[in-house]
């Protein structure tokens, strides 16, 4: 075996297990989806999640988080043509995207709580902000680590070790706008049916 | 069906999970059908486009054989889906079977046959 063909093997290693990582999340988020959908009655005389939830707000943070994605997948194919110029672009509208979504989803909480609306207030809140706060909370994580990953990039360009980790953090990002797309249906679009 | 990771499969995948999120927005909004119809739309919507981004961005199901990254997202897929339905049965059936509130009460006089 030489030295590109071991090079590979390990790649396929940590992207196969990054890829049962984001399996167990998955189930993780498929608990605090049943969660939510138990509870999402029980607001304790409090308001509903028709009165609460803006949809044409949350629309807008679905497009913004799935155009991020799309960009995300720009920047991979810029570096499967080693395109440095271009994998810096497009990871960095990228982390803008995700630094827009974070901010609409922060004032969106931020309004909840100064209504009253807190976690604190009932089972339907509490399920909600675990739920979608879990989801933010690995966004945001996700920009941290794009945000190291283009300081990377920078400082010593498209080495093999830098393309590896990147595949693996576009895996991650497709994988949080696949679970907002659930997010978006079973709390926004069923909580104003 | 081959979907290479290439442009035009990101572009696609770009363009129908907007089309399919932009569908599912409207028949919410604009109330085209009632409760449980349009539950069941969106939520058809939700699984179209999470197939149209596993294939067009994640490219599952691409990979040479042994597919293990299938495999094991068939797997927690089936895991998921009983988790969330078998919960939602299981609370369902709790809150027929005990402290029923006044409407379930008057649905469970209907379902036993029971006559005050």
């Amino acid at each position: 075996m030489n030295n590109a063909i071991k090079i590979d093997v390990a790649e396929d290693k940590s992207i196969f297990g990054f890829w049962i990582y984001l399996m167990t999340d998955l189930i993780m988020f498929a608990a605090l989806f049943a969660t939510y959908t138990v509870l999402h009655g029980n607001t304790f005389g409090g308001p509903t999640s028709r009165e609460l939830f803006d949809l044409p707000f949350a629309l807008i943070e679905t497009l913004i988080l799935l155009t991020s994605s799309f960009t995300c997948g720009l920047a991979m194919l810029a570096t499967h043509r080693d395109d440095r110029n271009q994998v810096l672009l497009w990871f960095g509208v990228t982390f803008l995207l995700g630094i827009a979504f974070l901010g609409m989803e922060f004032s969106e909480f931020s309004r909840l709580f100064a209504d009253g609306n807190s976690f604190q207030k009932n089972a339907f809140l509490s399920s909600f902000f675990t739920l979608v706060g879990t989801h933010g909370l690995h966004i945001t994580i996700g920009l941290f680590w794009m945000l190291l990953l283009l300081i990377q990039i920078m400082r010593r360009g498209l080495t093999s070790s830098v393309m590896r980790k990147l595949t693996l953090l576009s895996l991650f990002w497709h994988f949080l706008d696949i679970v907002w797309i659930f997010i978006f249906t079973i709390i926004y679009l069923m909580g104003l049916v | 069906m081959k979907i290479q990771s290439t442009l035009s499969s990101y572009i696609a995948g770009f363009v129908l999970s907007v089309v399919f999120t932009l569908l599912a927005y409207f028949a919410v909004v604009n109330h085209v059908a009632s409760g449980a119809t349009v539950i069941t739309i969106i939520i058809g919507l939700a699984v179209v486009q999470l197939i149209v981004q596993l294939l067009f961005f994640l490219h599952i199901g691409q990979e040479s054989k042994p597919r293990w990254n299938l495999t094991f997202f068939l797997s927690t897929a089936s895991i998921v889906f009983l988790i969330v339905v078998a919960s939602l049965w299981i609370m369902n059936h709790l809150n027929y079977n005990m402290m029923p509130s006044a409407s379930t009460n008057q649905q469970i006089f209907k379902n036993e046959g029971i006559r005050k």
